[in-house]
């Protein structure tokens, strides 16, 4: 009986492991699925408005000169502005952030995902919970670079052949 | 055709046939075997409870192997934000159920034969013939669809534990940001992959069980019977799974 009683137990447990083990794949992994955070460490929250954020998701980091202070908690798209809205949580011991600090979304290497890097700014009042920061650059889309490095390429191709046919008289 | 190769492919047709016979009368004999969930219970504790501990070290070193070379080639990129992702999809569409099979097959896959064969030889299954006990339904039925059920959970935690792995290595050792890890992992996996993990491991469950039960029904009732019915499930389930492996690969793809 006993020997039965700690298969039944065996067999549960391994049972239990296997369906938790399939429910964390089927919702925590696809984008499509329901997400619980994996425990925040304590910060405060900020939020910065952008022209666009490109690439950037949930769970990117912020940093401030390299070093990670904080995460995007939430992205949204405020329908007043028309811009997109990011919720940042920036941990508790970086609470001397100056108000006029600069936000811009900025790319790990080339192919790298995108973070938000903070800039300090010269104020003396810092950054609190529920503070704007005011100041943002938009993620630089790599392929609107090239559009326009190829558009000012080719005007200054145009030009410069018509430059070219003056110079000799 | 000399005689003796035709007398090999009748015999390759008939070992085939019998397989494929088995199998149906295998599937009837599942039906009533639902009736006695103990029996089936019994089989998953064999079969999958107690492949627990190969299964997750297997599973966490494959993740940080993953980790390591895969940190190493996206290192040369300047692309190691992409290491959960790549990580994540190796481990769930490929590695993750084939390597769980496999381990399956070589602790889980040769127990069945030998244990079915030896009754086979000690006439075990021939005397719950003679008593209107159908051995199908009690003993062959009962551990098909134990590994049916424990194959994908193992494959589940494999995965699982493997991902930790990964992240061990790529998040505490090397330094790639803990947040780009996870979201752009999130953000590239669909839901179409995660199914693809679990159908894999859900053919490989049926295949493997079916060879590891057939080997060991149709065992020569000898003692060296069952050591190369035994050998022939191993070989047999490691060949089937890799070549299933791309079947349904392609299938998915």
């Amino acid at each position: 009986m006993r020997a039965n009683r700690s298969l039944e137990i065996g067999t549960g447990l391994f049972v239990l492991l296997g369906v938790a083990a399939l429910l964390f794949l089927t919702t925590q992994l696809p984008a499509s699925g329901m997400k619980f955070g994996f425990g925040k460490p304590a910060g405060y929250e900020v939020t910065a408005e952008f022209d666009n954020i490109g690439d950037l998701k949930v769970g990117a980091p912020v940093k401030m000169a390299g070093v990670r202070i904080g995460e995007v908690t939430r992205i949204d798209f405020d329908t007043n502005s028309e811009r997109a809205e990011v919720w940042m949580n920036i941990y508790k011991k970086f609470n001397q952030i100056p108000m006029d600090s600069f936000a811009s979304i900025d790319t790990e290497g080339l192919l790298g995902g995108e973070y938000i890097s903070i800039s300090p700014g010269g104020l003396q009042t810092y950054l609190k919970n529920g503070s704007r920061i005011e100041e943002t650059q938009s993620a630089l889309v790599l392929e609107n670079l090239i559009n326009k490095f190829f558009a000012n390429f080719s005007n200054k191709s145009g030009s410069g052949s018509q430059g070219g046919s003056k110079g000799p008289k | 055709m000399s005689d003796g190769s035709r007398e090999g492919v009748l015999e390759g047709l008939r070992k085939t046939g019998v397989t494929a016979l088995f199998f149906g009368r295998l599937l009837g004999a599942c039906v009533p075997a639902l009736g006695r969930p103990r029996l089936i219970i019994a089989q998953i504790y064999n079969a999958g409870a107690r492949s627990l501990i190969i299964i997750m070290l297997s599973g966490l070193f494959t993740g940080m192997v993953l980790g390591l070379q895969g940190y190493d080639l996206l290192h040369r990129f300047g692309a190691t934000s992409a290491l959960g992702t790549a990580a994540a999809l190796s481990l769930l569409k490929e590695l993750g159920p084939v390597l769980t099979a496999l381990l399956f097959a070589g602790r889980a896959g040769t127990a069945l034969t030998s244990e079915i064969g030896l009754m086979r030889a000690t006439d075990q299954l021939t005397a719950m013939e003679v008593m209107a006990v159908d051995p199908l339904r009690h003993v062959a039925a009962p551990r098909f669809l134990g590994g049916l059920i424990a194959l994908p959970l193992l494959t589940a935690i494999f995965i699982v534990v493997g991902l930790f792995g990964a992240q061990l290595v790529g998040v505490q050792m090397m330094g790639v940001d803990r947040g780009i890890f996870w979201s752009q992992m999130q953000s590239a996996i669909a839901l179409k992959d995660v199914t693809e993990g679990v159908v894999k491991s859900v053919a490989f469950g049926a295949v493997l069980s079916l060879i590891a039960v057939n080997e060991g029904y149709h065992a020569d009732p000898t003692a060296e019977g069952v050591g190369r019915a035994t050998t022939r499930t191993v070989v047999a389930s490691s060949v089937m799974t890799l070549l299933l492996d791309y079947v349904l690969t392609a299938a998915f793809l």
